[in-house]
């Protein structure tokens, strides 16, 4: 930490002096702040999980924390909702649900519900794009028997058709309601742009996909998955020699986990120009810019968090300066370009603003973008990005609930276990010619699509005063099973 | 910036936000050591809890006022001032404060004299007042060239402050982030200056900003819509039935100087509790906060509010016919958060809707499947003054709010004819206390647990002191209360109707 402060303190007064140079109006007279002492911060060294690794490949980590009582627990399950198949989009949430809400032979998930409750407890299943889990926490007086039904339920489900069929009432009220919301309609549309509509992490659930799964497909897509290569986690109030003999006799007998094959994808970003969706009921436009992001693995990827922070990041970002503070046009403004741990994530610059400012946000916000590229970085910019980010990188392991979070992740996607570590060193060493370049590497203004949310006859200028070519329309109607084309659609 | 509005919605199953509950003597016990309360000659109240597990802390600075203090005429002014707390002081935020100083008093002259064209009902002159906007466009520009942008939170920002953010409910205003503990000095100083030497600074930009807000949060989200339309039909005298935001003709009214007047008759000593938990030894911490904290100035505590919602005798009702799927929702008046029965409303809302087990979602969404969420939850929309029970829910495809409105009754009714089972009333025990538990690993929310029970109650061990008045709810309480407040002459309800988009085409006809 120490050698951080220094250099934030060297940023300052660095850019006082060239303030005091370049314009007598651009000088403050005195900066009070800046005569408060800061103090060497106190020794922290951040408590790490112990890593155990099971013969079977399983991997496990114990993180101790008895400040209160309870212990919690999750067994994370690679393969989730991209991998499932495209008729039956859908499958891995209704699974995640219907896992839980179904329970084991043993014990209905009704009957597990009533028992978890009266103890103030909790057992939960869980589905993303990429994962699925099972979770637990209770006080620390039930963590045995709360930890064998989580494991009972995680080797044992009996998946009911019942349970199957009130998670399909569930996810179609979401379907048929999805275009009730502004905010979801543009983060969903967009990322259709950038990844195209039926990409396994764009498709969308439909009435007809979700009413396709059966109980079979739960139990198929059960058994296929749990022989992947686990990570269990316990975090909590426990003695960490009896919990790993406990895990060692759960979990050690399994089968060796079987690798994921490779992934193959391509991602070949949007295609440009400006899309619209017309929503009578707004007055207020959601606008979103759109490009390809990047992975973790990429090495620029420190010099893109430098530049992010410079663009979207805090009050301080450029687009926050311009569209919010200096021109009022948005509450909401912000964004960057983002970075998965495994594939691309997208480039996004987001601005919310009144119908009738919709063409001067989007091009102030365009203009920003475009600036990343044409107006170079200053010294001052980059000191102000790196105090941000280095100053609170803390905030990132400053609970043991979020050192274990990390350890899992990383270890989830092969990452080495210094990866923040490396990350931060390499923070401090971004520079303005690193900066520059990335910007002219990574940043293609005419490679970006344009969506707006909004409604259509208040939008004054239109659309088309961006210049960006035609406009298109898209149609978000939602598909109705057994409605003829046209009727009795829900709009 | 943002606001705690309506946040009961996000989640289905969420806990009531006034549910803490104690954790036994023992924990109130090691609470007690490590907590330290000092109240300045000024009547600020500070609070700092030690936890030192990470050199970082977390603050809470809850004033005890918010939008339900707003002037008649002036909706949303407390949220307002709220984002003016983020422009600076006179000494952070400015190139050259006496300049300034009277650059910001002349776009007040200019701006009185254009709202005063702009409000003349008979013989406004068109011309003049674009001449007069134009004057304070200009005034705005002359002033803003003293501004050095976002400097206060860029300071805060560049210096480690995480999650630097606030919100404006009705009943207060509440500021927080977090820091590495070596920045506790310059946080004192960034917050009691705000608090102390507020400047109306880049104010009228900044009313843009809240306008965006605004249409963010209710004019273009149905379920903001329904709700700002059924607290105004529920409140017939008290400020719970105003929008929290504000009116758009009112807002887009708001004066720097009728900011400031809010700012120096709420943000006095008497009316803050600051929270500090974390990384810090009070024996070190107190004397430097109490340095800088005794710069708010002192003042009386400001008067409670005369207004007394009168008591419901009509049943209302609202139906919003709207594009976009049916939405359920209808509310019972209930007394205030120091109610002796208040956690009896508390055992109701655990037992008619916390989790799988409860009894609206087993009837509504397991048994009957007409509904896909469903939650009983009070008080709203706050509970300084009597609030509202509130029921909500979402039908299942093909479902009517009919049939919600008349499954929710039916497990009212219930309620008041029957006794709850001894394992429902002990379960709702047994989870307040897991979770007043589990609230404190968290030093965010531990700062504004602690600040906001300082506040409400005088004394931050009233967190743990209401266990007690959980362990004393028994059935014949919950009896009693339910047929005491879910009578049908005490309900408003409200509900979307859904329209093909075409029928809703006039609605919006002159409301901006």
């Amino acid at each position: 930490m120490k050698s951080a402060i220094v250099k934030s303190l060297l940023g300052v007064s660095l850019s006082v002096a060239v303030l005091c140079a370049s314009a007598v109006l651009n000088a403050q007279q005195n900066k009070p702040w800046e005569q408060i002492p800061t103090p060497k911060l106190h020794e922290f060294k951040p408590q790490q999980p112990k890593r155990i690794q099971l013969k079977n490949g399983i991997v496990v980590f114990l993180q101790e924390d008895h400040e209160l009582p309870f212990v919690s627990g999750s067994v994370l399950i690679p393969s989730g909702s991209r991998d499932e198949d495209a008729a039956k989009t859908g499958l891995v949430e209704l699974y995640g649900q219907a896992w839980r809400t179904s329970g084991t032979a043993k014990m209905n998930g009704d009957a597990l519900d009533d028992l978890l409750e009266s103890k103030a407890a909790h057992i939960e299943t869980g589905a993303g794009e990429d994962s699925t889990s099972v979770s637990w926490d209770s006080l620390k007086a039930d963590a045995d028997q709360v930890f064998s039904l989580a494991l009972d339920l995680f080797l044992h489900p009996k998946f009911s058709a019942e349970k199957l069929s009130l998670a399909q009432q569930a996810i179609s009220a979401g379907i048929v309601r999805r275009n009730d919301d502004e905010d979801g309609i543009a983060g969903r549309e967009s990322a259709k742009l950038v990844y195209g509509p039926n990409s396994p992490y764009t498709r969308q659930p439909e009435l007809a996909t979700i009413g396709a799964v059966t109980v079979k497909d739960l139990e198929a897509w059960h058994q296929r998955t749990i022989g992947g290569k686990l990570i269990v986690s316990i975090s909590g109030d426990f003695d960490p020699a009896a919990m790993e003999a406990k895990l060692r006799a759960a979990f050690e007998g399994l089968p060796a986990v079987k690798a994921e094959p490779a992934r193959h994808e391509t991602f070949p970003g949007p295609k440009p120009g400006v899309a619209f969706i017309d929503k009578e009921d707004v007055n207020q436009s959601n606008i979103q810019i759109v490009g390809l992001g990047t992975d973790r693995h990429n090495p620029d990827v420190p010099t893109l968090a430098v530049m992010n922070e410079i663009l979207g990041g805090g009050f301080a970002s450029r687009l926050f300066q311009k569209v919010r503070t200096e021109q009022g046009l948005a509450y909401e403004v912000g964004g960057g370009l983002g970075f998965g741990y495994d594939h691309p994530a997208a480039f996004r610059v987001v601005a919310l603003t009144k119908s009738a400012s919709t063409v001067d946000a989007t091009k102030s916000a365009l203009a920003e973008i475009a600036g990343l590229t044409s107006r170079p970085f200053t010294e001052e910019e980059l000191a102000r990005a790196k105090d941000n980010i280095l100053n609170s990188f803390l905030f990132r392991y400053d609970t043991r609930d979020k050192v274990l979070a990390e350890r899992v992740r990383l270890e989830f996607y092969g990452y080495p276990a210094d990866y923040l570590e490396t990350f931060r060193a390499a923070l401090e060493k971004v520079t303005v010619d690193g900066l520059n370049a990335a910007a002219k590497k990574y940043i293609h203004p005419d490679k970006l699509a344009v969506l707006v949310v909004g409604n259509g006859p208040e939008i004054k200028p239109s659309l088309d005063e961006l210049k960006l070519g035609p406009v298109t329309p898209v149609d978000i109607t939602i598909p109705m099973p057994g409605a003829k084309p046209g009727a009795g659609e829900k709009k | 910036m943002q606001r705690r509005v309506f946040y009961w919605f996000l989640s289905g199953f969420l806990a009531t936000a006034m549910a803490g509950a104690s954790a036994g003597a023992q924990d109130l016990k090691s609470f007690e050591q490590r907590i330290t309360t000092k109240v300045l000659p000024n009547g600020l109240t500070l609070v700092i809890c030690e936890r030192p597990d990470a050199p970082v802390f977390s603050f809470s600075t809850f004033i005890d006022a918010g939008d339900v203090n707003d002037p008649s005429g002036q909706s949303g002014l407390a949220h307002m001032f709220e984002h003016l707390a983020f422009k600076g002081t006179s000494q952070i935020g400015t190139k050259d404060y006496a300049a300034e100083k009277v650059a910001l008093e002349n776009v007040e002259v200019a701006n009185n004299a254009y709202e005063a064209e702009y409000l003349k009902a008979v013989g406004r002159d068109e011309k003049k007042l674009a001449d007069l906007k134009a004057a304070v466009k200009a005034a705005e520009t002359a002033a803003h060239q003293f501004v050095v942008p976002n400097q206060f939170t860029d300071v805060a920002e560049r210096n480690g402050a995480s999650g630097v953010n606030a919100y404006t409910a009705l009943d207060e205003t509440v500021y927080f982030w977090s820091m590495p503990e070596n920045r506790l000095e310059l946080w004192a100083w960034l917050e009691s200056g705000r608090l102390s030497d507020a400047v109306p600074r880049e104010f009228y930009k900044e009313r843009d900003v809240v306008l965006e807000e605004r249409r963010m949060r209710t004019d273009s989200d149905p379920q903001g819509r329904l709700v700002e339309q059924f607290l105004a039909t529920a409140y017939v005298a008290h400020n719970y039935g105003r929008s929290g935001i504000g009116w758009p003709s009112e807002v887009s009214q708001i004066t720097a100087t009728e900011a400031m007047d809010f700012h120096k008759k709420y943000y006095v000593g008497s009316n803050i509790v600051v929270a500090v938990v974390g990384d810090v030894k009070a024996s070190e911490a107190l004397p430097l906060l109490e340095k800088y904290f005794s710069r708010v100035p002192a003042g009386p505590k400001p008067e409670e509010m005369t207004t007394v919602e009168p008591k419901q005798f009509a049943e209302k009702t609202v139906i919003v016919r709207d594009a976009t799927q049916p939405m359920y929702l209808e509310g019972y008046h209930r007394p205030d958060y120091r109610d002796p029965d208040d956690a009896v409303y508390d055992a109701i809302s655990d037992i008619l809707s916390n989790g799988r087990v409860s009894r609206l979602y087993r009837s509504l969404v397991r048994d009957k499947q007409i509904a896909v969420e469903v939650s009983g939850f009070s008080p709203f929309p706050g509970d300084k003054y009597p609030g509202l029970y509130c029921f909500y829910a979402i039908p299942a495809q093909d479902h009517t709010t009919a049939e919600i409105r008349d499954a929710i009754h039916a497990e009212i009714e219930k309620l008041k004819s029957a006794d709850v089972s001894d394992d429902e009333l002990a379960m709702f025990k047994t989870r307040t206390r897991a979770d007043l538990l589990r609230g404190l690993a968290d030093n965010q929310g531990l700062a504004n647990t602690l600040a906001e029970y300082q506040t409400r109650f005088g004394d931050w061990r009233e967190l743990f002191r209401q266990l007690d008045k959980v362990d004393k709810v028994t059935k014949p309480d919950i009896r009693r209360v339910a047929n005491q407040v879910f009578q049908s002459s005490n309900r408003t309800s409200a509900w979307v109707e859904t329209v093909a988009p075409a029928a809703t085409a006039q609605k919006d006809g002159g409301a901006q």
